[in-house]
């Protein structure tokens, strides 16, 4: 049963469920400083060079889980003891290098970075070299290897760098909050900041959902995680943890959806709104753009504000793949309606926490959006979703998406807009690739997802959009 | 006024409940209740083998596409 892609990820998991453990008995402020020596008991390492180390690094987690770091605003934070400090040397020249008589490197390179010593072995002049790669591309025998580190390889907005020290830092002027770094850094030395002992207490508080009742919103991507068990069992353990019931916020992706499609004939371009980490890529990246953002909530935000308007009192908590929904509803336009945003990462800690064995559960059902509410959690979803839309409200508009699938080909698309060179008139802007099945908060990662997400979709009763929002028009 | 909540929480939703709240839209119309009755939804009233559960000002009812007439003639119609 593989449960996650990583030990770093496993790692972390030990600590949230910890962490929740100690929270549901109430005793967090009593045994927050034991947690470390909960997870590395012996006097014998098992990661780092002495036990006292591993400690000192699994304290910082625990502070990270309970909430991290509040005079930091950015959700993903770095843990600089944890740091590597991994050499970050650039493109490098290795002794596989023959010294061949070819030289393809030397006449890929543009900048004349490349020259040769009395071995004919190739040398890089880093004042010259613009890290292009090419050189590494066109060596037979694959001798010029990139010793980026794997943080700022993840990082493709380059948001990540060194510090005198070696550490990393993330510039949070540029940072979208996606997760990749997290995801990527071997050490585990970039975390996400936790709120899941929010979440705790607001379950607690409500008494049973008498106080008030606690709302799960799942995302679609869902259908691709916990693959162990089925997804019904996934949804009996959310209400066993305490929550009152389970939606699809698949619902909102159908709402969404009906507005943006009704948006864009309206105003011609449009970028989604969906993805709070393209959203913040393009306020901080390209300002000039932001009017062509679509001024829908977010599919989370949506259903939520419905909800709300009808319970003001209820608590909301969305469960999804994805990192920057954290930052999401910190925003002042979304902060009246989600209460707090958690990973599945958190919920399987969460899940554990209590002991609960999924694959023992009953299955519950989870159906309340269409086909193409559910399907937005993969690239190209969003943009079938609004062709779907447009065409079911009957609206004449000649829809040319250009699906954006991870950050750096929002950012071609972005560019190309920029300089009006975009033949398109809808960006759909996913910041992970292959859409929220790519989040940094998915359990696992792979090939299969799309399969599942589209399956999962085919699986609900409404056939169309319409038809699954219409039950909101009261 | 009265309030009638329809559970669409994912259960009552396969059971129907999309059926009875546009039944329930059109009697509300033709019977020009708009100004008496007011129609809203929930998600789970956590009675989900009653579905679809239906509430009057709180009284809960078990309604069916195929009682939905019914239930609002009785109950609805009935009491305005």
């Amino acid at each position: 049963m593989r449960v996650f892609d990583t030990k770093v990820q496993h790692l972390k998991y030990k600590v949230l469920r910890e962490v929740a453990r100690q929270a549901w008995a109430g005793t967090l402020l009593q045994n927050m400083l034991d947690i470390p020596k909960i997870i590395v008991p012996g006097k014998i390492p098992t990661m780092r060079c002495c036990v006292y180390k591993e400690r000192a690094i699994l304290a910082e987690r625990v502070k990270i889980a309970i909430g991290g770091n509040s005079a930091n605003p950015n959700i993903i934070e770095v843990i600089d003891i944890a740091c590597d400090e991994c050499p970050a040397a650039g493109y490098s020249v290795t002794d596989s290098c023959r010294g061949c008589l070819a030289h393809r490197c030397e006449d890929v390179c543009k900048r004349g970075a490349i020259s040769f010593d009395h071995n004919y072995v190739a040398h890089i002049d880093k004042t010259k070299c613009i890290e292009c790669g090419q050189c590494a591309k066109v060596c037979p025998y694959s001798a010029i290897v990139n010793r980026k580190r794997p943080c700022q390889n993840a990082c493709k907005i380059k948001a990540i760098s060194i510090r005198e020290d070696g550490a990393a830092e993330i510039d949070n002027s540029k940072c979208i909050s996606c997760g990749a770094c997290v995801y990527q850094c071997p050490f585990g030395a970039i975390m996400d900041k936790s709120f899941i002992i929010n979440v705790i207490d607001m379950i607690q508080k409500s008494q049973n959902n008498t106080n008030y009742k606690v709302y799960a919103v799942v995302a679609p991507s869902i259908s691709s995680q916990f693959s162990y068990a089925k997804l019904g069992q996934v949804v009996t353990a959310i209400k066993k943890l305490g929550f009152h019931t389970v939606i699809e916020a698949a619902l909102g992706a159908d709402m969404v959806a009906a507005a943006e499609a009704r948006e864009l004939a309206e105003k011609g371009f449009l970028t989604s709104s969906c993805c709070p980490g393209f959203v913040d890529y393009i306020k901080k990246t390209f300002p000039a753009l932001v009017p062509h953002i679509s001024h829908n909530l977010s599919p989370m935000a949506a259903l939520a504000k419905w909800i709300k308007s009808r319970e003001p009192n209820c608590k909301i908590i969305f469960i999804g793949p994805c990192t920057a929904k954290k930052a999401e509803v910190q925003l002042e336009k979304v902060k009246p309606y989600v209460d707090a945003a958690i990973t599945f990462e958190e919920l399987q800690a969460l899940i554990d926490s209590k002991d609960i064995d999924l694959t023992k559960l009953e299955e519950g059902v989870l159906d309340n959006a269409s086909y193409f509410g559910r399907i937005f959690a993969r690239s190209g979803g969003l943009s079938d979703a609004v062709a779907q839309a447009l065409k079911e409200q009957s609206i004449e508009f000649d829809l040319k998406p250009c699906a954006c699938d991870g950050i750096e080909e929002c950012k071609m698309a972005l560019l190309k807009k920029s300089k009006n060179l975009l033949d398109a008139n809808f960006i759909e802007g996913m910041a992970c690739v292959g859409g929220c099945i790519g989040g940094a908060g998915c359990l696992t990662h792979g090939e299969k997802n799309k399969t599942q997400v589209d399956k999962y979709g085919k699986e609900a009763m409404e056939k169309t959009i319409s038809s699954a929002i219409s039950v909101l028009n009261m | 006024m009265k309030k009638i909540t329809v559970c669409i929480g994912s259960s009552c939703h396969l059971k129907g409940s999309r059926q009875v709240v546009e039944m329930l839209q059109h009697f509300i119309a033709q019977n020009k209740l708009d100004e008496k009755v007011e129609l809203t939804g929930t998600f789970c009233m956590g009675q989900c083998q009653k579905g679809v559960c239906v509430t009057v000002d709180g009284d809960l009812f078990s309604v069916t596409p195929d009682t939905v007439k019914d239930f609002f003639d009785k109950e609805i119609l009935a009491n305005v």
